[in-house]
């Protein structure tokens, strides 16, 4: 029976456990803050006015449900599997993190503050938290690597013409990790005026849940527009995983329903046997990152290590505390893909279906390719469109200039 | 060892006399610096030792913390050099109270267990983590007791309602952070300050101590009344950090240390 639901415990747990992942490992100024969170959303989600508001949002500006589109001639060009798209690239600023930045916006409002700040890697949370606090009326600082700065130029445009403040974070490798880390020191500062909307299943309790219910809107659109469509369920679904939030969104609806296999896909960079990759679920081990317990991308000593990913969205060195609950529950399995596989998969589905994919859900459509072709065609595979390319085009560009040179990879 | 031979608890058996705990980080710029520093702050009257394990990732600290981390990694310095520092401390007779400060992931790494027992065999005498409130200290706090080590908790201006059980559990001293935001020298400190010392006072039978922005003799003074113990971290580190080409130079590195020491002692004697 493919419909068949199991049951599996209900995580997190009252501390904010996803198993033995997860917690609220953050300096005791934040502790209080991180609580009245907690009671702030368990009220909201309760109550009938704050879903409307937040749903009127979605449909209405945001341009809810996004389609499930059947890749027809990605589909036969594979040779394989029926592959359908979650096409988030098509919600509004062109990726799934305006599901999220919407939500916590609106319980920022509730909450009585005026300011948020958020973190970002690529600029797609950065773009949303900029879109929300424009809609809203807040006022809204992010912080991004400057190395991210130097990749996503588009985005950090983007973010200044919607009002908001870009703040470059110089330390360590300036990347997405050293965002956050600028972010939470601006939190512990401002802690008292200031709501802190992180933007993936990352970061201390409730944040991994919050971010999660925020985005399972994802999940829950493809499992009724699939059962709508063929009446089933699908074979597999497959998302990349970066802190995993479009991932956690698509997979958690389905994670009773047994008989659907989930594949996360993480940045093998430059390959899992150098030291240029974000595979953290594959090659790291439990370790404290921005206030959670998760696998983590380490040394011997505990310092954490440099990520790398030709996706500055998936250039991350820990994963949301919930994946590294669901890789060792093996209800997840999990992959990586190299840079190099996930630009031929941005070409290929730009030639097969007329969509640029961002570089990060373009490690889900190579995966896909690997997937595809080993399944039959009665078999129903499913694949997250997190975001879309239009950011990323001068990084493909210099790319494939540099592989057409015969550059190495 | 007990906990009751514990250094900390010894120390403040007298409540008489206030308490200077400067703060450094270990390997900053050398480790040989760092054993000839805290000599020279002990002798310049520093009752508490507060030893800074760098780490990639100091989410609490201010940039001259984090800037002495980088330094003191670029060296390699571990958890295990923090130790041997201790013991080689303990060797030439230092008797100050010694207490690690480092973020949970490192000492996670290191095995809680060992940590803990290693703390106790080199003869240190608590720790700092300045990310793992008390939610999550449980296995921490076992594995501290068993060894006759002190765990000291962080209580902040935002505790509020959370005072009373952090002040109920405190063990070895309390650690008041003065104000909101990461360490860091500040030019004033919170005007209800005071306000916020006496709840904690009122809350603990622990000795307190006042940390995060104090910079000057002035500001020491300032808080003194209120408080059992001091704590200066980033205008030392900013003051090494001055030094930093001469610490790194056997022939020069005297007079740093001199220099160095009359900065402590400015900061010291303000409590006298």
């Amino acid at each position: 029976m493919n419909t068949q639901q199991t049951t599996t415990p209900v995580v997190p747990d009252e501390n904010g456990r996803f198993g033995q992942f997860g917690g609220k490992f953050v300096p005791e100024t934040l502790m209080n803050a991180v609580a009245a969170l907690e009671v702030a959303f368990e009220e909201a989600r309760r109550d009938p006015q704050f879903v409307q508001e937040l749903g009127g949002l979605l449909s209405e500006y945001a341009g809810r449900p996004t389609p499930l589109t059947y890749a027809e001639r990605l589909t036969e060009a594979l040779g394989g599997a029926q592959i359908y798209l979650k096409r988030e690239d098509l919600n509004h600023t062109g990726a799934h993190k305006l599901n999220n930045a919407l939500g916590q916006a609106l319980l920022a409002k509730r909450m009585g503050k005026k300011s948020i700040i958020a973190e970002t890697g690529a600029g797609q949370h950065g773009v949303a938290s900029a879109t929300v606090a424009a809609k809203l009326g807040l006022s809204c600082k992010v912080f991004m690597g400057e190395e991210d700065i130097r990749r996503q130029s588009l985005n950090v445009f983007r973010m200044k013409l919607l009002g908001a403040e870009v703040i470059p974070a110089v330390s360590g490798s300036r990347t997405l990790k050293d965002a956050t880390n600028e972010a939470i020191r601006h939190w512990v500062t401002h802690v008292e005026e200031t709501f802190y909307v992180i933007g993936s299943v990352v970061g201390p309790h409730p944040y991994p849940y919050i971010v999660r219910e925020f985005q399972k809107i994802i999940g829950e659109e493809t499992r009724s527009q699939i059962l709508q469509m063929l009446g089933r369920l699908p074979d597999e679904v497959i998302a990349c995983v970066g802190g995993g939030s479009n991932a956690i969104g698509m997979f958690y609806p389905f994670i009773q329903d047994e008989n659907v296999a989930l594949r996360g896909v993480e940045a093998a960079g430059h390959g899992v046997d150098t030291d240029k990759h974000a595979a953290t679920l594959s090659l790291g081990r439990p370790g404290v990152i921005h206030g959670s317990l998760t696998y983590l991308l380490q040394d011997e000593h505990g310092q954490v290590q440099e990520a790398h990913s030709i996706s500055a969205g998936l250039d991350y060195p820990g994963v949301g505390p919930e994946h590294s609950y669901l890789k060792d529950s093996g209800r997840v399995t999990y992959t990586s893909v190299t840079d190099a596989e996930a630009l031929e998969a941005v070409q290929l589905l730009c030639r097969t279906e007329g969509i640029i994919p961002a570089l990060e859900s373009a490690h889900a459509i190579a995966e896909a390719i690997k997937r595809a072709p080993q399944m039959s065609g009665d078999q129903i595979l499913v694949i997250c469109l997190s975001g879309r390319g239009d950011k990323d085009v001068l990084t493909i560009q210099e790319a494939l200039e540099e592989q057409s040179k015969g550059g190495e990879q | 060892m007990t906990a009751t031979a514990n250094r900390i608890d010894r120390l403040f058996e007298d409540r008489s006399r206030k308490r200077f705990i400067p703060f450094i980080t270990v390997g900053d710029p050398t480790i040989e610096a760092t054993f000839q520093i805290v000599t020279a702050m002990v002798e310049a009257g520093a009752d508490v030792i507060e030893l800074g394990v760098p780490y990639s990732d100091p989410l609490a600290d201010g940039p001259t913390i984090q800037r002495a981390s980088e330094r003191a990694l670029q060296n390699g310095v571990s958890i295990a050099d923090a130790l041997q520092l201790v013991a080689r401390l303990r060797k030439s007779g230092i008797e100050a109270s010694l207490v690690l400060f480092s973020y949970v992931n490192p000492v996670l790494q290191y095995g809680i267990d060992r940590f803990f027992a290693d703390l106790a065999a080199y003869e240190a005498d608590g720790v700092v983590i300045p990310d793992l409130p008390i939610e999550e200290n449980g296995p921490a706090v076992e594995a501290a007791k068993k060894n006759g080590i002190h765990v000291i908790s962080l209580v902040a201006p935002t505790s509020e309602s959370r005072i009373k059980k952090i002040g109920e559990q405190a063990s070895g001293f309390l650690y008041c952070v003065s104000s909101l935001g990461v360490t860091g020298a500040r030019t004033e400190l919170r005007d209800d300050l005071a306000v916020f010392l006496q709840k904690v006072k009122s809350s603990t039978n622990a000795p307190t101590a006042v940390g995060f922005g104090i910079s000057t003799p002035e500001q020491v003074r300032a808080v003194a009344p209120h408080t059992d113990g001091v704590i200066v971290g980033s205008a030392i580190v900013q003051e090494i950090e001055k030094h930093n080409e001469q610490l790194k130079d056997p022939e020069q590195m005297p007079q740093a240390i001199e220099k160095i020491k009359t900065f402590v002692q400015q900061l010291a004697s303000a409590l006298q």
